[in-house]
């Protein structure tokens, strides 16, 4: 390859949402630009292909929005999931952010769906993409190459080479040949570290071995690395990921939302010793789902069983796994590879435990269970109906909340204090700055998008200056 | 109970697992009536997979959207899937059966074959006969012209017969249809949604967002190809019809004038049905081949290239009218006119039943899911 044709503007690194926004906007802004993307094009878009929404603030309702969602009550909704832990100039910037933030996603070509069924009630919140995320990225992608950016795929970023406050240079290996690349500025935009197993177990210890990555195995958070490495300051617990209970007969990488399972709070939920560990009925489901990958890394080789019987079979959206089944407890064990009595005392105890009372799925019902412990506080109806289900879970991580520090124009902060001349940030390395903890759907694409855009027009300018 | 189980086709496995992982997944629900309708469901059916099947148009938009599109190891295409599987139910339910099975697969060849050796045959028929009739200038009067090449009652009887035929061996497959598909229980008003779904294409990106014709991007020009397609076959037919009651009821006998009603419809029918298959041809090859089925390419190009060829030598008719090239033109017309009648029942036309079957338990579905 021509290395004099490797100089650009603007090189920005990472091929997902906060990637094609940065790109798009610094292009529209007259500068020449170079996307550098890990994954090969089939599997472009890092963990944005396996999105579906933006959480965005609106004053009325909208083609795709209902009602209105104004920003107090946004930023409560935060402040709520993160305990604190975000940075309120910057997560207010974002939320106000987010209402033009649809407009430009439409200009690009992104196309929404009207209304949503199912079991989200989202559709006062959140914009849903028509297909995804990966439909959302074709169209990013599409309008890109139309607007002149240039996309290299199957290139990995290997070092990001600082001199003082500024970045020199990129080394790179584009399909398979080591290569530099120059960019007047460069905007990071490569993700966290969630599917780099090893970086995993410097925090989980070696059960990070178990866990099974919900998304893009191109997350290796490289240049994150890199980059803290090289005296950039850091935002985030970098201990913390978000981890839900998934289907443990997951794929390793870029099971995505599929491999999700909604059983657990109509189930007894057992560890390979066939023990309960944990009240399976605390919360709703959409509450409670976030912790369980949590629960479940807790126990004995990563794996617990959530057990059902053909009462509740219907209750939960369809696993993309078949459920295994068996006409007794004892064979239902044998199944799950489980010890037969110790499964069978389990739901014999609990059996007992239950006190009779008036079943509702859809709300806290009130049904518990007496004299057990760990307790069941909702949903806890006998196990009793042949045939008997089983489903495995094992934790799924979803993302990591390590990051860089920037300041509300992308701009990455040194350890000093310093601010770096060149180096802009968006997407999920830096969202740790604004989500420092817990999950808000949809937060993530908004947090990706307004900061690819602000990244994208920041970069433009500096190249003009 | 059989001791002889039978094995499921691999479109009908391949399109179960498909819609296993789709209804877990569910980002697809705004594309089409596909993924709603599999809402509805937990566990699936042959009936149910090839009602699914029929239901889908292959706007392609799933494909393009599938984070579980090959190369992920789950290798989700339901566009692809699909198409084998309708396929499949087009031969299962074909009647009579034996033929159904012939024309599973080879459509190109059988269709052009079928249709060529029938105008070979005419043109063969007549030359021996009276090559002074074939190739002469004949006048375009009212009762001459055209029946001086073929006998009114020739032309007439074999048209019946051969429509005639169609018209039972697609009702006898649609029926087997309907009933393995569960096609029942609907309303006037779910046959009015499916009427409405089936001549807006509603389904085919018709809602507004366009499908994904050739690529990941979106468009509405196979939409608007397979419009002027589908009602330039019906403006040809509507010339026919006109044609044959003023002729046989009326007794006006044919050729008719330039500006006459038969004329003009099947004028502007021919123009659409040209414009309209070329396109959709163009569009099949230069579109990506990944979501497509391409052992079925034959099958689809056969029936639109047939009907390309019948509109083209009808309205080369229409300008060779009262020349030498008259004879020849219009056996060859007739030829491919009754190839087509022939092997419709065979062939890809019959898509548009299956479909509307689909479209009209959907609607019944959606009415009672409310």
């Amino acid at each position: 390859m021509d290395q004099k044709a490797l100089r650009y503007d603007i090189v920005v690194i990472g091929g997902g949402n906060a990637a094609l926004t940065a790109a798009l906007e610094a292009r529209l802004a007259g500068a020449s630009v170079l996307v550098l993307e890990h994954a090969p094009k089939a599997m472009r878009g890092g963990n944005s292909r396996h999105t579906r929404n933006i959480r965005a603030m609106h004053a009325a309702p909208t083609s795709v929005l209902t009602e209105s969602y104004l920003e107090d009550e946004y930023w409560d909704d935060l402040l709520r999931v993160t305990g604190g832990q975000t940075d309120e100039a910057l997560a207010r910037l974002t939320i106000r952010a987010t209402q033009e933030a649809l407009p430009f996603m439409a200009r690009c070509g992104v196309k929404f769906q009207p209304s949503l069924t199912g079991t989200l009630s989202l559709s006062r919140t959140n914009a849903f993409f028509l297909g995804g995320g990966k439909a959302l990225l074709n169209a990013y992608y599409a309008a890109a190459e139309a607007l002149g950016v240039e996309v290299l795929y199957d290139t990995q970023v290997t070092e990001v080479a600082i001199d003082g406050r500024r970045v020199r240079r990129l080394k790179v290996v584009c399909k398979g040949f080591p290569l530099e690349v120059t960019g007047k500025v460069v905007i990071a935009a490569s993700g966290g570290f969630q599917a780099n197993i090893e970086w995993l177990k410097q925090a989980w210890g070696p059960q990070a071995e178990n866990f099974l990555i919900r998304g893009t195995p191109y997350a290796q958070g490289r240049v994150l690395r890199n980059l803290l490495d090289q005296g950039i300051a850091s935002v985030g617990d970098p201990t913390q990921c978000h981890a839900v209970a998934i289907d443990g007969r997951a794929p390793k990488f870029d099971g995505g939302i599929a491999t999700r399972l909604d059983c657990v709070p109509f189930s007894i939920v057992v560890n390979k010793h066939g023990q309960r560990f944990y009240n399976e009925g605390e919360d709703v489901w959409p509450k409670r789902y976030a912790i369980w990958g949590r629960l479940v890394a807790q126990q004995p080789d990563q794996v617990a069983y959530s057990i059902i019987d053909s009462q509740a079979e219907k209750l939960f959206m369809p696993s993309v796994f078949p459920a295994i089944k068996a006409d007794s407890i004892a064979a239902l064990a044998e199944k799950l590879g489980l010890e037969p009595a110790a499964l069978e005392a389990t739901v014999a105890a609990y059996n007992a435990a239950c006190v009779p009372g008036d079943f509702y799925s859809s709300r806290l019902d009130g049904v518990h269970t007496q004299g057990l412990e760990p307790p069941k506080t909702n949903w806890a109806r006998p196990i009793l109906q042949a045939p008997f289900i089983g489903y495995p879970l094992r934790p799924g991580i979803t993302f990591t909340y390590l990051g860089v520090k920037v300041n509300e124009r992308a701009e990455v902060i040194m350890q000093d204090g310093g601010v770096m001349e060149n180096l802009y940030a968006s997407g999920e390395i830096m969202a740790g700055s604004i989500l420092g903890k817990g999950y808000l759907a949809g937060f993530g694409m908004a947090i990706g998008t307004v900061f690819g855009r602000i990244a994208g027009k920041e970069a433009a300018r500096n190249v003009q200056r | 109970m059989s001791s002889v189980e039978m094995i499921e086709s691999p479109a009908m496995a391949d399109s179960r697992r498909a819609m296993e992982v789709c209804n877990a997944c569910r980002y697809c629900e705004g594309f089409c009536a596909v993924f709603p309708a599999m809402e509805l469901h937990r566990d699936f059916a042959a009936g149910d997979l090839s009602y699914l099947a029929n239901l889908c148009h292959g706007c392609k938009g799933c494909y393009y959207a599938c984070q579980y599109a090959p190369p992920h190891e789950f290798g989700i295409n339901v566009a692809r899937s699909f198409a084998l599987l309708r396929q499949e139910s087009y031969a299962e339910h074909a009647w009579p059966a034996p033929l159904g099975r012939a024309f599973a697969r080879n459509g190109l060849v059988t269709s052009l074959a079928m249709a060529g050796g029938i105008a070979l045959v005419l043109l063969l028929t007549f030359l021996l006969q009276s090559p002074g009739t074939i190739f002469g200038v004949l006048p375009v009067t009212p009762g001459a012209g055209f029946y001086l090449i073929i006998p009114k009652a020739v032309m007439t009887l074999t048209a019946l017969a051969a429509g005639l035929f169609a018209v039972l061996a697609m009702g006898m497959g649609l029926a087997s249809y309907w009933r393995a598909s569960g096609t029942r229980g609907w309303s006037v008003k779910d046959l009015r949604q499916a009427c409405k779904d089936a001549a807006s294409l509603r389904y085919l990106g018709g809602n507004g967002h366009g499908c994904n014709d050739k690529d990941g991007s979106f468009s509405t020009t196979r939409r608007h190809l397979h419009h002027l397609m589908a009602y330039g076959f019906l403006l040809c037919f509507a010339a026919t019809s006109v044609g044959a009651f003023e002729d046989l009821i009326l007794g006006w006998p044919a050729p008719y004038p330039l500006l006459s009603l038969p004329v003009l419809l099947g004028l502007a029918g021919g123009i659409g049905i040209i414009f309209g298959c070329a396109g959709l041809l163009w569009v099949k090859l230069q579109a990506d081949q990944e979501p497509q089925a391409r052992e079925l390419l034959g099958a689809d190009a056969g029936l639109l290239l047939l009907l390309l060829l019948i509109a083209a030598t009808g309205l080369l008719l229409l300008a060779l009218r009262g020349t030498s090239a008259q004879g020849v033109t219009l056996c060859v017309h007739l030829g491919l006119v009754l190839g087509f009648f022939v092997t419709m029942p065979y062939s890809k036309f019959v898509h548009g039943l299956y479909r509307f079957a689909a479209l009209l338990r959907n609607a019944r579905e959606q009415r009672e899911a409310g």
